[in-house]
C-alpha cells in the first residue's frame, strides 16, 4: 500500500489549474497557426492572429488566457494500491481548485443552486470530479477548465441503431452549425458514441482533452473524425464566426459499448482556449 | 503585409459617447477602435436593470448614447488595471437588450448571434452591435485603462463597471440597418477551400 497525503493532491491540482489557465498547450497553438496559414478570410486571419497573440501574451504576463476560467473538471484514476492519508480525496481536489482560483487571479464562475439562488460560491468550487479505481499505486489526474460559452452549445441525442454512421456524422456537424459563432470558434469538438446518456456526455468531455494532432487508434473513427472536420470547416462559420475556413481545429471521437436498442451521441464543444493538463502522483 | 494578400481596411476610430450620428456611419464588417467610457453588464446586471425599468424606477446609469460591454472580467493581478476581459455570449442578453436600446443605449459589445427582436430594436433606434474576439481576453484587457464599479457590487464580476478604454478593438457585426456579418461572412466562405 502506497500512502499519498491529501495535501500533495491539493498542491498538484492547484499547480495544474494555474498552468493551464495561463498557458495554452503547444498542440493548440500549432493548430491555430496552421489554421491561420490556410485562412483565406482577411477578418478570419486577423482574428486568428489576435488569438495567437493573446495566448502568447497570457503566458508571458501570467494572466488567464480567457476571463472565463471555467468550471474545473477532474478525471481521476486512483490506483487501488493507494491509500489517501490526512484528508479526504474529493476535498483535496476542491481545495486545490480553491487555492488556484484565489491565488491565480482566476475568475470564480460557479454558482451554488443553479435555479433559485444562483449564489456565487466565491472560490470556483465544487469541481466536477470523476473517479475511476484502477490497478497500480499512483494517482493520475486529467483536468480541464471548461468555459461555458462553448459548454452551452453542446448537445446530446439518443439516435437509433438504424441512424448509423450517417446519423452520427450529421448530428456532429449540425451541432457545430447551430452553435455558429457562439462557442468562440475555432472550436475543438469532443464526441462520444455509445454508452448510456450520462456515459456519452462524460466521455465527450474527455474527448475534448485529447492532444490535438493525435490520431484516433481506430482507423474507422479516424476517418469519421476527418469527414466531420471537413464538413464543419465547409460551413463558412470561421474564426469568431465572422466567416472563414477555420471553424474547428479538430474533432475527437471516443466510443463506449452500448445497448442493443441504442446509439447515444454526445457532442461537447470546446472553444479555442482548450485548457487541459495531466499529472501523475 | 505580404504582396498580393487580401488585407483588411484601416480601422475606424470612435470616441464615446456613441451618438446616433456615429452609429449611422458604421457598417457591418468595419474594424473599429473605441476610446472613452464604456460600461460592463451581463446576465445578472441586465436582469436588475430591466426589473427597475419595468417598475418605473430610475437606472443607476444614464444609457443615452452609451455602450455596454458584455463581460465578466477576471480579478486584476497586482499592477494591472483589470484582469482578462474578453466578451461573453451576447444571446443571453437578448431578452433584456431591446428595452435598454429603447432607453437610449446605442452600442453593445459581445460575441455571437443576436435574436430578431434585438436587431429590430437596433434598426428602430439606431444602435450597433460590435463583436470582440472571444478568448482574446488578455489583448483586450490591454486596451482597458481603468475600471470602477458603479452599481451592484454584490454581483462581483457581474457588477456594472465603468471602464475607460483606449483603442478597444472590435468589428461591427450587425449595423443599424440590420446588415449582419455573422450571416454574410458565413455565406461568403461556405463550401470554400
Amino acid at each position: 500500500m502506497r500512502e499519498i497525503k491529501a495535501a500533495l493532491i491539493t498542491e498538484k491540482v492547484k499547480q495544474l489549474f494555474l498552468k493551464i489557465s495561463y498557458e495554452i498547450g503547444d498542440d493548440v497553438l500549432c493548430g491555430l497557426r496552421a489554421g491561420k496559414d490556410k485562412e483565406i478570410s482577411p477578418i478570419g486571419k486577423a482574428i486568428l492572429e489576435e488569438i495567437i497573440a493573446n495566448d502568447t501574451l497570457a503566458a508571458k504576463e501570467g494572466m488567464a488566457v480567457c476571463q472565463d476560467t471555467g468550471m474545473a473538471v477532474v478525471f481521476a484514476e486512483v490506483g487501488q494500491e493507494v491509500h489517501i492519508t490526512e484528508g479526504d480525496f474529493q476535498q483535496a481536489i476542491n481545495q486545490g481548485v480553491r487555492e488556484a482560483y484565489a491565488e491565480g487571479y482566476l475568475r470564480k464562475s460557479v454558482v451554488s443552486d443553479p435555479l433559485f439562488d444562483r449564489k456565487n460560491t466565491q472560490d470556483n468550487t465544487p469541481a466536477v470530479i470523476y473517479t475511476d479505481i484502477v490497478p497500480g499505486d499512483s494517482v493520475k489526474l486529467a483536468v480541464t477548465a471548461k468555459g461555458f460559452g462553448s459548454e452551452n452549445m453542446s448537445r446530446l441525442k439518443m439516435l437509433t441503431p438504424a441512424d448509423g454512421q450517417q446519423g452520427v456524422l450529421d448530428f456532429i456537424v449540425e451541432t457545430v452549425s447551430l452553435a455558429g459563432p457562439n462557442p468562440c470558434p475555432p472550436v475543438v469538438v469532443g464526441v462520444c458514441v455509445g454508452g448510456t446518456m450520462d456515459k456519452a456526455a462524460q466521455l465527450a468531455k474527455k474527448a475534448t482533452m485529447r492532444r490535438l494532432g493525435s490520431l484516433n487508434p481506430d482507423a474507422r473513427y479516424q476517418a469519421l473524425e476527418e469527414k466531420a472536420l471537413e464538413q464543419i470547416n465547409a460551413s463558412g462559420i470561421g474564426p469568431g464566426g465572422l466567416g472563414g475556413l477555420t471553424t474547428a481545429l479538430a474533432v475527437h471521437i471516443d466510443w463506449y459499448p452500448t445497448h442493443i436498442a441504442g446509439l447515444p451521441v454526445a457532442v461537447n464543444i470546446c472553444c479555442h482556449a482548450v485548457r487541459h493538463g495531466t499529472v501523475e502522483i | 503585409m505580404r504582396k498580393g494578400e487580401d488585407t483588411m481596411a484601416e480601422a475606424k476610430r470612435i470616441q464615446t459617447p456613441l451618438t446616433k450620428e456615429k452609429v449611422a456611419g458604421l457598417t457591418a464588417g468595419d474594424r473599429v477602435l473605441i476610446s472613452g467610457t464604456i460600461y460592463t453588464g451581463r446576465d445578472a446586471a441586465h436582469k436588475r436593470l430591466v426589473a427597475l425599468l419595468e417598475e418605473g424606477k430610475e437606472l443607476p446609469l444614464d444609457l443615452r448614447d452609451q455602450i455596454i460591454y458584455y463581460v465578466g472580467p477576471a480579478p486584476a493581478p497586482p499592477g494591472k488595471a483589470i484582469g482578462s476581459a474578453g466578451p461573453t455570449s451576447s444571446y443571453r442578453m437578448d431578452r433584456y437588450a431591446p428595452l435598454l436600446i429603447e432607453k437610449g443605449l446605442t452600442g453593445m459589445i459581445g460575441k455571437g448571434l443576436r435574436g430578431p427582436a434585438v436587431i429590430e430594436a437596433m434598426k428602430a433606434h439606431q444602435a450597433v452591435y460590435f463583436a470582440a474576439t472571444g478568448g482574446a481576453a488578455v489583448v483586450i484587457a490591454q486596451s482597458i485603462i481603468s475600471q470602477e464599479i458603479i452599481a451592484y457590487e454584490d454581483l462581483g464580476t457581474e457588477a456594472i463597471h465603468r471602464l475607460e478604454v483606449k483603442d478597444f478593438p472590435v468589428i461591427v457585426a450587425i449595423d443599424s440597418h440590420g446588415n449582419n456579418l455573422y450571416e454574410t461572412g458565413r455565406k461568403e466562405y461556405q463550401n470554400k477551400k
